[in-house]
């Protein structure tokens, strides 16, 4: 049973209120009755929050108990490229040493690479109680088979109830392929994580429908409860120099390591050392420019502010810069402090691509 | 998926206006079928396209088959309602071995309602193949295998795989085609296939709101942005004010 709606038509007044909360138009009236279509409703509960007369009934199967107890710990993976730290994994043991505080657990980092011991200090002073450190080789650059069987041996046998993870390219491809292998819950982008206390539930919040609605998320007969959350949406734990942690070295047989694909080279292309999808100050161009040749002054204002290139798609699809430029739904989501915006009209897709913005943009019009 | 540019809130009761709401190929997708369709073009074979959805995503079929794919599945069944991520890569897993032998999966990198992009390694995972996210060229591809590059923050990692193997490609890998007379004709008269739970053969607890490890248990409108100031007059002066304005903002 997936569980079910009912709707008491005695109870119902026909008010509609209903057929307005449903976000999946999935409710209609027949009769000054409310009536609902099972092949849109996705038992949401919607509808039944907005119900005065408490006329519609959810009943969502809790399934089969497994013994959650036997979860603690919140883990953050943490991503590391040529062996730097990625200032993500910093942010997500931010809001894990939150989280790991409220449930009164351990906040562990989790660290695959190679030669990575000297970086067991950073992740202590960022708040890791415990770090787990899987060292090997095979583990130097991502490569979706590895990682995956590490980290899924790891989570068996550890088990935390709480894993952070960026939604890096990395991320996003890794945990994706954990979840489904450990039968997790998994909720990507997450905006804001909080805890249900008496429960011990992870609430996460995220956007759905290129950010239209707000959707709160939550896992509950599942462990591990995973999440992804974008750069810069969470703010960086503190470093503490004196802070120490329980580190546990983790070696894995030569089978775990095997992957089936290989990492032939690795390409770097973006020509300024600023990182658009983490940049503080954003100068983005598009077509309003008139032509390529109007690029340099955005490159110039760009590197005057120590701040990344972007771009709209109309700029792109010209060709007069590079994809991965990009700015908005089919490009880049950059969470700036201060985004420019010149010769760019504005459209949804574009505006889409800078959610986590703080402040309102400048956008100049006219000459 | 629905169209999702076409979205708009109701003002009055702050709610998504589905009305009208065409179902249309999620615009990552695109790419893929173009992809795939060219592939086929170099190398021969067939191209299935497959989704689960209501119905109506029919017309999203029809729409690849116009542009060149050979043959159209649609999963549809009141016991998928409220699949997940890991749910839908189940059933998309599920059909895809009913299909038979394949060689290579494309899906966009992640859809433009929910932009998870958790489905395509989770179908890749569920039929235990190797994968390789994000690509933006597929350099060589040989039965044998493929050397694919694969974006990354930074640039791009050139990648090896064996095949069958799963692909997620970003924008950059194509331009997509526009239909053609003849693919419209045939996509029209074209029959696709639906499948319906008890077809995959499926373990019931595993599909749909069963299967799913998340439940949505709220929903709500984010607060509207508020508005900015336009600032209007001279040039010189608008930028003067301008940079006042921002001398207050801490960077």
């Amino acid at each position: 049973m997936a569980g079910s709606i009912t709707i008491f038509l005695d109870r119902c007044n026909g008010c509609t209120l209903c057929v307005k909360a449903c976000p999946f138009d999935a409710i209609h009236m027949a009769n000054k009755k409310a009536v609902i279509d099972m092949a849109k409703c996705t038992l949401c509960g919607a509808c039944v929050e907005v119900c005065e007369l408490n006329a519609i009934e959810l009943k969502k199967d809790a399934g089969v108990k497994k013994d959650l107890s036997l979860y603690k710990d919140v883990w953050v993976f943490c991503e590391q490229k040529k062996g730097v730290i990625q200032s993500i994994s910093f942010e997500l043991l931010g809001e894990g040493r939150k989280l790991a505080d409220k449930l009164g657990v351990k906040l562990c980092a989790v660290m695959l690479g190679s030669a990575v011991e000297s970086r067991i200090a950073e992740l202590a002073e960022r708040g890791a109680d415990k770090i787990y450190i899987a060292d090997h080789p095979a583990l130097q650059s991502f490569q979706d088979d590895p990682y995956t069987e590490v980290l899924v041996k790891l989570a068996e046998e550890y088990l935390p109830e709480i894993i952070l993870c960026g939604a890096t390219v990395i991320g996003r491809s890794l945990v994706s392929r954990v979840a489904v292998r450990l039968n997790a819950g998994l909720t990507a982008d997450c905006t804001a994580l909080d805890i249900a206390e008496k429960e011990r539930l992870l609430l996460q919040t995220r956007p759905a429908f290129g950010g239209n609605i707000m959707a709160v998320i939550i896992t509950p007969n599942h462990r591990p409860q995973m999440a992804t959350v974008r750069h810069k949406v969470m703010k960086e734990a503190a470093i503490d120099k004196a802070r120490k942690a329980e580190v546990i070295r983790k070696n894995y047989p030569d089978e775990v390591m095997k992957s089936r694909t290989r990492l032939v080279d690795i390409v770097a292309e973006i020509e300024e050392t600023v990182n658009l999808a983490e940049a503080d100050i954003v100068v983005s161009g598009g077509r309003g420019l008139g032509g390529p040749e109007n690029f340099a002054m955005i490159r110039e204002l760009a590197k005057t502010l120590n701040g990344a290139v972007g771009a709209s798609r109309a700029a792109v699809d010209a060709d007069w810069i590079p994809y991965s430029h990009q700015v908005g739904q089919t490009g880049k989501t950059v969470v700036p402090k201060l985004y420019l915006a010149c010769g760019i009209s504005g459209q949804i897709q574009h505006l889409i691509g800078d959610e986590g913005r703080k402040v309102p943009d400048p956008r100049f019009q006219g000459e | 998926m629905p169209n999702t540019t076409d979205v708009r809130i109701d003002p009055v009761t702050n709610t998504l206006i589905r009305e009208g709401v065409e179902s249309v190929i999620n615009p990552f997708d695109a790419y893929a079928i173009e992809e795939a369709v060219r592939l086929k073009e170099r190398l021969g074979g067939k191209v299935t396209v497959l989704t689960m959805g209501p119905p109506q995503a029919e017309t999203a079929l029809k729409e690849a088959l116009s542009l060149g794919c050979d043959e159209a599945v649609l999963l549809s069944d009141r016991k998928f309602a409220g699949s997940d991520t890991w749910a839908t890569s189940y059933t998309l897993a599920a059909a895809i071995r009913k299909l038979g032998g394949f060689d290579a999966i494309l899906c966009g990198k992640q859809a433009s309602d929910g932009d998870t992009a958790q489905v395509g390694p989770g179908i890749s995972t569920h039929l235990d193949i190797p994968q390789v996210t994000y690509v933006k060229k597929i350099a060589e591809i040989s039965a044998a295998g493929a050397l694919v590059e694969r974006m990354t923050e930074e640039g791009y990692d050139s990648v090896e795989t064996p095949l069958p193997c799963l692909f997620t490609v970003v924008k950059e890998i194509n331009t997509p085609r526009l239909p053609s007379l003849k693919g419209l004709m045939k996509a029209k008269s074209a029959k696709i296939t639906r499948w319906t739970a008890d077809d995959l053969g499926a373990e019931p607890e595993a599909l749909g709101l069963d299967g799913s490890p998340t439940r949505v248990i709220n929903i709500f409108t984010p607060e509207p942005r508020k508005g900015g100031e336009l600032l209007k007059g001279a040039t010189a002066d608008v930028a003067g004010e301008l940079v006042e304005l921002l001398k207050d903002i801490v960077m």
